[in-house]
């Protein structure tokens, strides 16, 4: 029997401990199992102190938990054959030394202890504790010593009777033992009382039963009950063991209830905080762990040959003797950024352009120039912006057909410059921190630019999000990102002269066009030029981007008829761009390609940009700092030989004054305004008399032309 | 919680307000000559001997607190791109020091630099022992020479907001300002042109205080106020918790309290006042003028101030590093 229970014998093993949890959690129990797990021992043990045998206080939770568990193996002693069926009858025995044992505890709690009612109970408990001897005789003999040890024989004994330990059966046990012991005819006739016994038992379960369900009554405010809350007291209380308990058993209760908030809270918290931490550092573990995947040597040579990935620490350091730049920490990261970049992307020339700071994040900008025939994705793109273009002119056509007629006429759309031309010669991405994915901007369009010019917006740091301003901007954040950087770079980006020369063979073909080259290459016989002699002279700079005219573009487009607005627009950005393009109106022409910086303009008496040496106290190893002053936060050095521009700041352009948006234009007459439709004043008094006497004489002297005179003399009047 | 630390303080020195007044801007070498003074006169104790012992260590620690931090400040406002070059940083490591011990200030800031045309003006500013009481100003164009700037006056403020452009990057340049006035001649109203001189030096003092007051912020608790008035350095500031750090309201003006008055009995009802002595951020004046983000990973706050571009405030939350720094053009 033994052998086949074994499995069996180790659930009995658990047992113990799953009726100790409730001890150890100082949580809610919900569960009503647990709950009456909880209880029932409490009330045995209340019975047992006032009983015969008192046992030694200090116990672990653990063993008292398991008082139950023993009374329920308890039985099954005495009937070491029993079937399964009978599990429910054999715990009726020490349910019924429970019963009884409880009653003193029952009296102890409702009425004061006098001896008389104590004895009847005591004998009682005796009585019970007897029989129990004599059934069950391992169990109450050995509680007053050690109760592990014979808990610990008993699973030995009689592992099956545990199968029919569960939560629910030891609630129904409990209160409905009676008709059980009923049944039980040998108990009864144990009993010296009959009587008593079996009056005292039902009024003891109806006032159990009612106490216990007001115990149990939810409270509307806080959602707890007081049961759970002292058997969750009662756990803290003996869990802990806190010196002289009972006088700080408020400060208890308080934070029972208050550690049904905290542990919620803290576990929301913890969630939310910590997420973004990582994402952003698994997302830059990528980053660091991108060479590692590279194996082979060769491969690492060939790319070491043909490398898009420019320099970027050694710019950041001599931008650091310029006392600009970010830390060295973001610069490598953008660094291994831009390495991912041109390794997951057809580049053949690569560049950290700068930072732009936005509300909610930045952008960090890198320029680049696709390889040859690689760059065919952006034709689509193209077609898109077109075919939008397109619709927003129909639309427009639409609302002319409509009443009253407007005179409006929509400037004609000047196109876009083709890639690797103009301002679009380079492909621009951003990403908002190194890690996260790289975005390719769209290419930008004459009309944004202009636009751009009028405009001054904070970026915010999501491409998607929309321009509001006025004139309005056609198209979102990364449109006006793109105009910005288009202008920036055509402002600010700057070279030692010399060090880029005139492409011939392009050059030649370019020349029907306006007799300007937009196309250089490096001077390999470039020298150099002294350090000094770059901080003393502007026109050792020279731009080497194209200006962007105001029509948007850098390459002028003819317009079949070019109206009369884009005159007037020439007018209002003389001022805000650097250019000095010349008056006429048939053809725009900006400065050509490598023009000296010296021949800026100035903005209001305020030079366009500020040379100086990084370092006064050492001028020998020094480099030369170029600072615009139209950007705030473009940089340029040169060492001599080698240069690098970088723009971090937030995309505004400087002046001096504040911003103010342009004014409404005029409002368009709606019809042409004549003498017929002007409103006329009324005619004075002295007029009516005049015109009355007139009438008189004209009546007289029959002459009428005088009347029309004055008619039109009023006429004349009004409309001054 | 701050606030409790400072009485006991000054109670365990045996309650004498004049103690800690009396070894304020002396070094350690004072202390123990006081220290002696105190065991001839009888007036010793080891708790005495205990508090000074920590009290020398505290004011150790302040002192080479900003010399220290500024490398470690620089790098973490770096994300605006504003930083220093390695000969300026060097310099100003060896100059602020002086600057400190020669003006006897309790703490010495590195305030930031105003861009001019020619030179570049580095300012910095000395503060008392009471953390908002008017600070000092100087200002170098080579990091090594300081001077001390007069204090903002109102005057000074309606002189030079007339001006308009860029810094020059010379003090003694003098902005020529042409406003008509009216001259009243027997009855006769004149208007005549007169040509106003101003003095970059003077515009530089008041762009510097406007800056100051609009814009200079501390996270809430950096400072306490102590029951006799003065303020003071918490030491006790671990930094703001990360959900704190992300509100606005965490975070005051350092300067005097303007708002706070006009603040209802009401709003003010949740106010530590050892900690809340000052106005927040929060209802700052144009709504949204700064931008706050989250950087590296949630382990620093920046904020930007969109009324002075320009100033960056840093801090990383959870520690006691904070500061701002402004580089921009006034």
């Amino acid at each position: 029997m033994e052998d086949s229970t074994s499995p069996k014998r180790e659930k009995a093993n658990q047992d113990p401990r799953e009726a100790g949890q409730p001890w150890e959690e100082v949580t809610a129990a919900s569960s009503q199992g647990l709950e009456s797990g909880l209880s029932e021992p409490l009330e045995l043990e209340q019975g047992l102190e006032t009983g015969p045998q008192p046992r030694s206080p200090p116990q672990s939770p653990q063993s008292r938990a398991s008082i139950p568990l023993d009374d329920l193996t308890g039985p099954g002693a005495s009937y070491p054959p029993s079937p399964p069926q009978e599990a429910s009858y054999t715990p009726s025995p020490p349910a019924l030394a429970r019963q009884d044992l409880a009653a003193p505890w029952q009296s102890d709690k409702t009425t004061s202890v006098n001896p008389e009612a104590g004895t009847p109970h005591f004998h009682y408990l005796e009585q019970s504790s007897d029989k129990g001897e004599s059934t069950v005789s391992h169990t109450f003999q050995s509680e007053g010593s050690t109760f592990q040890q014979s808990q610990q024989t008993k699973h030995d004994l009689h592992g099956p009777e545990n199968v029919n330990y569960n939560n629910s059966k030891q609630k129904e046990l409990r209160f409905n033992i009676f008709q059980d012991e009923d049944s039980n005819s040998n108990y009864d006739l144990d009993y010296a009382e009959p009587g008593v016994s079996e009056l005292a038992p039902s009024m003891l379960e109806i006032t159990i039963q009612s106490a216990k369900a007001y115990l149990q009554k939810t409270s509307s405010k806080s959602g707890l009950n007081l049961y759970d809350h002292l058997s969750d007291m009662l756990a803290k209380v003996l869990d802990e063991r806190p010196e002289n308990a009972v006088d700080i058993i408020e400060s208890i209760s308080q934070d029972v209830k208050m550690g049904h908030f905290r542990k919620k809270l803290d576990t929301l918290q913890n969630e939310n905080e910590m997420l973004p931490t990582y994402e952003i550092a698994e997302k830059q573990r990528a980053l660091f762990l991108q060479g590692n995947l590279e194996g082979a040597d060769q491969e690492l040579e060939d790319e070491i040959a043909e490398n898009a990935l420019p320099n970027v620490m050694e710019s950041a350091f001599y931008f650091e003797q310029a006392g600009v730049g970010l830390g060295t920490d973001e610069t490598y990261r953008i660094f291994l950024a831009l390495k991912q970049l041109t390794d997951t992307h057809p580049i053949q020339r690569c560049r950290f352009w700068g930072k732009i700071l936005g509300l909610e994040m930045n952008y960090i900008v890198a320029e680049v120039e696709f390889r040859e025939g690689e760059d065919e994705e952006d034709v689509e793109e193209e077609d898109v912006t077109e075919e939008r273009d397109d619709a927003d002119s129909e639309a427009d056509e639409d609302d002319e057909d409509q009443l009253p007629r407007t005179f409006y006429k929509t400037p004609q759309a000047i196109p876009k410059e083709e890639n690797r031309t103009g301002a679009n010669k380079y492909v621009y991405f951003v990403c908002n921190e190194p890690g996260r994915p790289w975005v390719k901007l769209p290419s930008v369009t004459p009309a944004q630019i202009v636009t751009a010019r009028k405009i001054k917006k904070f970026f915010t740091g999501r491409l998607d999000a929309p321009i509001i301003s006025y004139p309005p901007f056609p198209g979102n954040e990364s449109n006006y990102l793109r105009a910005q950087i288009a202008r920036i770079s055509a402002g600010t980006h700057v070279s030692p002269l010399g060090f880029y020369q005139f492409g011939e063979e392009e050059g030649e073909e370019e020349e029907e066009v306006e007799g300007r080259r937009d196309s250089f290459e490096e001077n390999p016989d470039f020298e150099g030029i002294q350090v000094i002699d770059l901080v003393e002279s502007l026109s050792n700079w020279v731009h080497h981007v194209q200006h962007i005219l105001s029509q948007g573009r850098c390459n002028w487009f003819n317009p079949i008829q070019k109206s009369e607005e884009e005159e007037e627009e020439e007018d209002e950005e003389k001022e805000e761009e650097k250019g000095e393009e010349p008056d006429y109106t048939e053809q725009e022409v900006g400065p050509p390609l490598l023009t000296p910086i010296s021949e800026d303009l100035e903005i209001q008496n305020i030079p366009p940009w500020t040379t100086r040496l990084s370092s006064n106290l050492i001028p020998q190893y020094a480099v030369a700092v170029l600072r615009s002053n139209l950007w705030p936060g473009a940089y340029a050095f040169s060492n001599g030989k080698k240069f690098e521009n970088v723009y971090i700041g937030w995309g505004h352009k400087y002046s001096p004054d504040n911003y103010t948006p342009p004014a409404l234009p005029p409002v368009y007459q709606e019809y042409p305004s004549g003498a017929e439709i002007t409103e006329m004043d009324d005619p004075t008094v002295e007029e009516e008399q005049a015109f009355r006497a007139a009438q008189e004489a004209a009546v007289l002297s029959a002459e009428e032309n005088e009347e029309t005179e004055e008619d039109e003399e009023e006429d004349d009047y009004d409309q001054e | 919680m701050g606030a409790s630390v400072r009485p006991s303080f000054s109670e365990g020195l045996g309650g004498e307000q004049g103690w800690p007044e009396a070894l304020r801007g002396r070094g350690p070498q004072a202390v123990s000559g006081i220290l002696t003074a105190l065991r001839r006169a009888g007036l010793w104790s080891p708790r005495r001997q205990l508090l000074l012992a920590t009290w020398q260590a505290l004011s150790r620690a302040l002192g080479t607190m900003d010399a220290e931090s500024l490398l470690l400040s620089l790098e973490l406002a770096s994300g605006s791109g504003q930083g220093l070059s390695p000969d300026r940083r060097a310099s100003l490591l060896t100059s602020l020091p002086l600057v400190k011990r020669d003006y006897r200030y309790d703490r010495v800031l590195f305030w930031g630099r105003i861009l001019g045309l020619v030179a570049d003006y580095y300012i910095a500013q000395g503060l008392s022992e009471d953390q908002l009481a008017p600070r000092k100003t100087l200002y170098s164009l080579n990091c090594m020479e300081w001077s001390l700037l007069p204090p903002a006056t109102e005057e000074m403020m309606a002189q030079t907001s007339v001006v308009k452009g860029r810094f020059m990057g010379d003090p003694s340049h003098e902005y020529e300002h042409t406003e008509l006035q009216k001259i009243n001649e027997g009855g006769k109203v004149f208007e005549e042109e007169v040509v106003v001189q101003i003095k970059e030096e003077t515009r530089l003092v008041s762009i510097i205080d406007q800056i100051d007051k609009a814009v200079a912020i501390i996270p809430r608790g950096a400072l306490f106020k102590t029951p006799f008035g003065p303020i003071h350095v918490n030491r006790t500031f671990e930094g703001l918790s990360l959900s704190e750090a992300k509100k606005l309201s965490s975070y005051f003006h350092f300067r005097e309290p303007v708002q706070l008055k006009n603040k209802t009995l009401l709003e003010k009802a949740d106010l530590d006042p050892s900690l809340d002595f000052m106005d927040s951020l929060e209802h700052d004046i144009p709504k949204g003028s700064w931008s706050i983000q989250m950087e590296r990973g949630n382990a620093l706050v920046v904020l930007r101030s969109l009324l002075w571009p320009g100033l960056t405030f840093f801090h990383a939350p959870r520690t006691k590093n904070c500061g701002y720094i402004y580089v921009g053009t006034g």
